[in-house]
């Protein structure tokens, strides 16, 4: 049996969205980033920015910041999905591409499946910052 | 942490004395009021003094008032009721009207009537010319809500119902008919029948103080529709079941007074809703009121907050002690933003950022106050999450 809720969402949701991890604060500098990212549209009412650092060395994702405007579990979302990926020495970028939504949705301790959506987002929002690094940065992408 | 609750126009708390009012039926006067002993008796009593007490507030007869459970109840066999004894026909309603009101209508539209969605203009008004040029020889029913529940729109049901008349007389017919969803009018708003115009009305108790589960549609006499729900004579064969009888005493007792002090309570809230509607625009940068500035419900706020997902407000604002609620339908589970808000003509980013706050008799200008004082920081932090 399901415990009684206390909040709408998960207790790991709500630690997110009440304290989002990674969030870009101040606009960035020219060059601290490597690449940058975006979907959704304010229409669909989500639209999730991503911010790249790597390591060109080991491959590893040194920083991934993020902004988001959507409902609680979308930044709930990216805010785990930065955890996810750039915490704890950062992952491995192409380990990074590996992940998917229900990774982020099964570190979130579960979406209802209205907000599945977010998860996906969140997601895809990391593909497009990484395509957006591979086009800056040609050598770096997988050969083909 | 003490909560202030801003969201009546969802639900309202019940009052005292209709709780005290209530309490007899619970288990001393139990009867079932199709009964024909003491105790059915005693119940059946109580319903017909009920009933008194409803028709006479709104000016109707007595066998004019059909119990239901609730105002979709109420909304349901209004449209549903006119729809299945015509079989076919032209139904006009808003863009704006509660989904109790919109769906029976999609509902029939799949099933073969033509429906109009009349347009509102930019304060959520209903487009009279349109209304007029949309009357036809096959209308059967014309559906427009007195206040809207999100925005507190107060449509002019007096002329809505002129030009009804007025059509009707010049084609010599019965039709249509014309049912106006009183629910979140209640309790601040003239219900006089004979006033308004209306064949049909939807009441409901759960946002007047009165319990949930129980509402009643007015029927005017003459008027003729089918049920919904099939299983017995009560009500008039048109709402079958045992009634509820500590509910329809509450919901009798929550109308009397809510209407007993509606102009006082309208005139305090007032003063509280223009408080806060100036607060926010003043303190929240680029927020915009939805709706009229004053041609609204008393206790109606509606503002949109660019760069803020409604949810995410509603949320932060639950943390802060402070209940409301979102136009836009997210957390109702559907990720469609209000229809209410983008039938204003306003996109469907600025749907998506909309906060309603309603007021009611407990709210005070010290909770307004803590609203003003906590709601612009959270924007200020939302925003900072923000991609927009």
């Amino acid at each position: 049996m399901k415990q009684q809720r206390e909040w709408i969402y998960t207790k790991t949701v709500k630690e997110h969205f009440f304290h989002p991890r990674n969030l870009l604060l101040d606009d960035p500098e020219p060059g601290e980033f490597d690449a940058e990212g975006i979907v959704g549209s304010p229409a669909c009412g989500d639209v999730m920015k991503m911010w790249l650092k790597v390591d060109r060395k080991t491959r590893r994702i040194k920083n991934l910041k993020w902004r988001s405007f959507g409902c609680a579990t979308a930044i709930a979302s990216t805010s785990m999905f930065s955890q996810m990926v750039a915490e704890k020495g950062g992952m491995k970028l192409e380990d990074a591409l590996k992940l998917t939504p229900r990774d982020i949705m099964e570190c979130l301790g579960g979406l209802p499946p209205y907000k599945i959506h977010c998860s996906v987002l969140a997601d895809q929002a990391f593909h497009n910052t990484v395509e957006n690094y591979f086009q800056k940065f040609p050598e770096e992408a997988p050969h083909k | 942490m003490k909560r202030i609750y801003l969201d009546h126009a969802a639900t309202t708390y019940m009052d005292d004395c209709v709780k005290a009012a209530m309490e007899p039926f619970w288990h001393k006067n139990f009867g079932n009021a199709s009964t024909i002993y003491k105790e059915g008796i005693d119940a059946r009593n109580a319903m017909t003094a009920s009933r008194k007490i409803i028709a006479s507030i709104i000016g109707a007869n007595p066998d004019e008032i059909i119990f239901t459970n609730g105002g979709t109840e109420s909304d349901n066999l209004a449209i549903f009721g006119v729809a299945r004894l015509h079989k076919k026909g032209h139904i006009i309603t808003t863009k704006i009207e509660h989904h109790a009101v919109l769906n029976p209508c999609e509902v029939l539209e799949k099933e073969g009537f033509d429906v109009t969605f009349l347009k509102v203009d930019k304060n959520g008004i209903a487009d009279l010319k349109e209304l007029k040029n949309s009357l036809r020889k096959d209308t059967i029913l014309v559906s427009i809500m007195y206040a809207n529940n999100e925005i507190g729109a107060i449509q002019p049901i007096k002329e809505i119902a002129k030009i009804i008349r007025d059509f009707k007389k010049k084609e010599k017919s019965a039709n249509p008919l014309f049912h106006t969803d009183a629910i979140q009018a209640a309790g601040y708003l003239n219900l006089n029948i004979a006033k308004l115009g209306v064949d049909l009305m939807s009441l409901n108790a759960s946002k007047i103080y009165g319990p949930k589960g129980v509402g009643c549609l007015y029927i005017k006499r003459g008027v003729k529709l089918l049920p919904v729900i099939y299983g017995g004579a009560q009500e008039r064969g048109l709402r079958p079941g045992t009634e509820n009888i500590a509910g329809i005493v509450g919901f009798a007792k929550a109308l009397e007074m809510s209407q007993n002090q509606a102009v006082k309570e309208s005139k305090r809230l007032i003063i509280l809703r223009d408080y806060l509607i100036k607060g926010i625009l003043k303190k929240v940068p680029h927020s915009a009121l939805n709706g009229h500035p004053t041609f609204r419900l008393p206790n109606n706020v509606n503002v949109t907050i660019p760069g803020v997902e409604g949810e995410s407000s509603v949320l932060y604002l639950d943390a802060a002690g402070i209940a409301c609620s979102t136009g836009s339908a997210c957390t109702s589970q559907s990720l469609e933003p209000s229809h209410v808000i983008t039938a204003l003509g306003k996109s469907k980013e600025d749907a998506h950022c909309s906060v309603r706050f309603t007021l009611g008799r407990k709210t005070s200008k010290k909770d307004i106050d803590y609203l003003l004082k906590v709601f612009p920081e959270i924007i200020k932090k939302l925003r900072i999450v923000s991609a927009i």
